[in-house]
């Protein structure tokens, strides 16, 4: 019995939150790495790509909320999500009018881009705030447990709760569609399967006859479409605030590379390892080894190897380590 | 136009672009921007060192920011005798046996001979150390923190002139860069960059928790000046009198003496650093340097060591970076963890230096003051234009209410924009290298 309550209690605060995070972190990533793959540069506005995204679809799901609109036990924000995704999408299409095309015709140094992107992240930023401020806002509506931790105490007569928040079962699902959608899209189809020759190799593409500002249009508006579903999930599960979000750049870069920089299946590893080192190594361990522990053994500490405030510094060493170790990633990194 | 005649005149255009606000906002406000302006040009030489002559891409610039002003908290604040008695020897002790550790399993690593044994015994030494310097340190910070939590809970700092506090963080920055760029400078530009901006919140993570070290959001305030205070020299009868032959307030007449006496001891930092930056840019050491940059493999071909070139360069650019932090926790008085963003600290440095012009000291220092300028005035600039847009709208419209807050946010608009121009249509900067 304590046995299973370890399990429990384990699943409750590591297993379930770790694999919500790490499809959120994944879904980033992914944006990340096909940048990278295809426009060949690290793009730095990626964390605010996501809270524009998130943005908009917060607005339209207030707006819907407003009309009475509503998603029966599912979030609002699910219905509001597509328009979020067109918003980003006509942003970053015309950020690429304006703002990139002009570098990629130049064929200036990739360097150069990631300072560009620099300069669209503070406008993408001050944008954000300028409409919905730099506060936290909340959206989420409809049920928020799917199984609430008393519920699954008096269905199984545990000592150890399990709870399943809604957000987190929308988010594992969705990963999931996305995920697969994107492979099927990459592999099967005939946009996609020139997306990956002109990641693989660009000169042989364009003499193959690929347009490579058709690639270009197509891979920003996956983007957009990854970056929106990846704020509004993770802005689902916890909160949404501009600033958290320029944050998970951090994180989302370090599952990008540790995975292998422009490979998408790297990407998805990536994730979750970054995601579960980041809840392993900030969860206090005491109440699970107390269930595992022999009587009298218990720990009398938290056994929290490290406290919540230095989960960047988990996504620090995991990158570092890695690097060091193994210079492109888990996976080779660019090859689409 | 010739370079000799336009950049004193850009020069000429910033600093009456001050003397305007000092008409128009009175010289207490322009001075307290040029002081901060100052530290800016500091920090900008420090980018443009590691960007501008290297190449270096390093977005952790927040870090060594506020490493410097770590260390002006430990010179310049007076020890705190309770708490070194509570917990100061385990602390000292328990930092000794992580770094012994750490020292230890990099040791293992690089001389035993590669295999299962090494592994093995490079886990234990890091397992077996963690759990020993865990076990004295937790009790030593609860001992610590325990001492009068309200109003020091830390171990406090040397009691030394906060002058010396300058260099010191300029070396706390260095000794971090030298960790950072032992590991990350043999990987790519992105993977620098990443690491960096990685380093720089572990670094701010440290300054927020750990309170026995730096109290953690509950702030330091009252770090000694290397200035008199303003209500010293109002409470001065020479001062008073002095001021009263000039026909100023004394009120006045402090603030602008002490806000004075920081711009000129910030001067001096600054111009020294302009002429050691001229100096090393145009010896062979800066050529090799501006060779590197240009040209990795062709400089390495002609017996250039780079990876350490470029470890020498980024730990010099990261304590100059260090030394603007300590100034600049010397100029406020105190260090507060919770302000430090990475959008202020770090990536307004850089559109300092794109703007002024990178591999350019000159550019760098223009930049600095000018984007800084910019910065701090572009709020109320927005807030005026915002309601002069929205002063057909009726009062009390919740659109109006949301523009007029929303105003703030304009500034972060303002730097992507300026940035992206330059960019584009100026992409070397306003004072570009020779």
């Amino acid at each position: 019995m304590d046995f299973l309550n370890a399990i429990v209690a384990f699943s409750n605060f590591v297993l379930v939150p770790g694999i919500a995070y790490g499809a959120q972190l994944a879904i980033g990533a992914l944006g990340v790495t096909l940048i990278y793959g295809i426009l060949r540069f690290s793009n730095f506005a990626h964390g605010d790509t996501m809270a524009f995204g998130a943005m908009v679809t917060i607005l339209v799901t207030w707006l819907m909320q407003s009309v009475g609109i509503n998603f029966g036990p599912l979030p609002t924000a699910l219905l509001a999500l597509p328009f979020g995704i067109a918003a980003t999408a006509l942003l970053l299409l015309a950020t690429d009018k304006v703002v990139y095309q002009f570098y990629r015709k130049q064929k200036a140094a990739p360097v150069i881009l990631v300072i560009v992107s620099m300069g669209v992240m503070f406008i993408m930023n001050g944008l954000v705030r300028f409409v919905i401020g730099p506060n936290n806002q909340k959206f989420a509506d409809g049920e928020r447990f799917i199984i609430k931790a008393r519920t699954f105490k008096e269905m199984t007569g545990l000592n150890e709760g399990l709870a399943f928040k809604t957000s987190q079962c929308i988010t594992i699902v969705t990963a999931i569609v996305v995920v697969a959608l994107l492979f099927w899209f990459l592999n099967r189809t005939r946009t996609g399967k020139s997306m990956r020759a002109f990641s693989d190799n660009e000169d042989l593409a364009l003499l193959s006859g690929i347009n490579p500002e058709r690639v270009v249009m197509y891979t920003w508006m996956i983007v957009a479409a990854l970056a929106t579903i990846a704020g509004v999930l993770y802005g689902l599960d916890k909160s949404f605030k501009p600033f958290t979000y320029f944050l998970l750049l951090l994180p989302i870069f370090a599952s990008a590379i540790v995975g292998g920089l422009g490979n998408p299946l790297g990407a998805i590893a990536g994730g979750f390892v970054i995601a579960f080192s980041e809840v392993t190594v900030t969860y206090a361990f005491k109440k699970v080894l107390g269930y595992l522990a022999l009587a009298g053994w218990e720990p009398d500490t938290l056994v929290q190897l490290m406290s919540t405030d230095y989960k960047f510094a988990v996504s620090f060493a995991i990158l570092i380590i890695v690097l060091l170790f193994k210079p492109t990633g888990l996976f080779s990194g660019k090859a689409i | 136009m010739n370079p000799s005649l336009k950049n004193p005149i850009l020069f000429a255009i910033v600093f009456g672009m001050f003397v305007v606000t000092g008409i128009v906002n009175g010289p207490n406000v322009a001075l307290g921007i040029f002081n901060m302006g100052l530290i800016s040009a500091i920090m900008a030489l420090g980018v443009n060192m590691q960007w501008g002559y290297a190449g270096l891409f390093n977005i952790g610039v927040m870090g060594f920011v506020a490493l410097g002003g770590l260390g002006a908290v430990i010179v310049a604040m007076p020890p705190v005798g309770d708490a070194w008695a509570a917990g100061g020897g385990r602390m000292m002790l328990a930092l000794a046996v992580g770094t012994a550790t750490i020292v230890a399993a990099v040791l293992a690593w690089g001389r035993m001979v590669p295999g299962r044994t090494r592994g093995l015994i490079m886990t234990v030494l890091l397992i077996a150390g963690f759990f020993i310097f865990r076990w004295l340190f937790d009790p030593a910070v609860e001992a610590i923190e325990a001492v009068n939590p309200a109003g020091t809970g830390f171990l406090g700092g040397l009691g030394l002139p906060v002058i010396l506090s300058w260099p010191v963080g300029a070396l706390l920055a260095a000794g971090a860069a030298w960790l950072v760029g032992k590991t990350a400078l043999g990987l790519r530009s992105d993977y620098l960059a990443i690491a960096t901006l990685g380093i720089a919140e572990i670094i701010l993570a440290v300054l927020k928790n750990e309170d026995w070290l730096s109290r953690g959001v509950k702030n330091v305030v009252g770090v000694p000046r290397p200035v008199p205070y303003e209500i010293d020299l109002q409470n001065s009868t020479e001062f008073v009198t002095r001021a009263a032959s000039w026909g100023m307030d004394p009120v006045f007449a402090s603030s602008i003496t002490v806000k004075l006496a920081y711009a000129g001891l910030f001067g001096v930092v600054l111009l020294g650093l302009i002429w050691l930056s001229q100096m090393a840019l145009n010896s062979p050491w800066g050529r090799m340097m501006r060779a590197i940059r240009d040209n990795e493999v062709a400089s390495e071909a002609m017996g250039k060591d780079v990876t350490r070139r470029h470890l020498q360069i980024f730990i010099l650019g990261s304590a100059v970076c260090g030394l603007a932090g300590a100034m600049m926790t010397t100029l406020d008085g105190q260090l507060t963890p919770g302000t430090y963003q990475p959008l202020r600290f770090t990536f307004l440095i850089w559109v300092m230096v794109i703007v002024g012009g990178s591999g350019n000291n000159w550019g760098a220092v223009l930049g600095g003051f000018l984007i800084w300028f910019l910065w701090v005035q572009v709020e109320p600039i927005g807030l005026w234009l915002i309601n002069l847009i929205t002063s057909g709208l009726a009062d009390g419209s919740a659109i109006k209410a949301h523009l007029l807050n929303s105003a703030a946010h304009m500034r972060l608009l303002t730097m992507g924009v300026v940035l992206l121009l330059v960019l584009r249509f100026s992409p070397r900067g306003l004072i570009p290298e020779n």
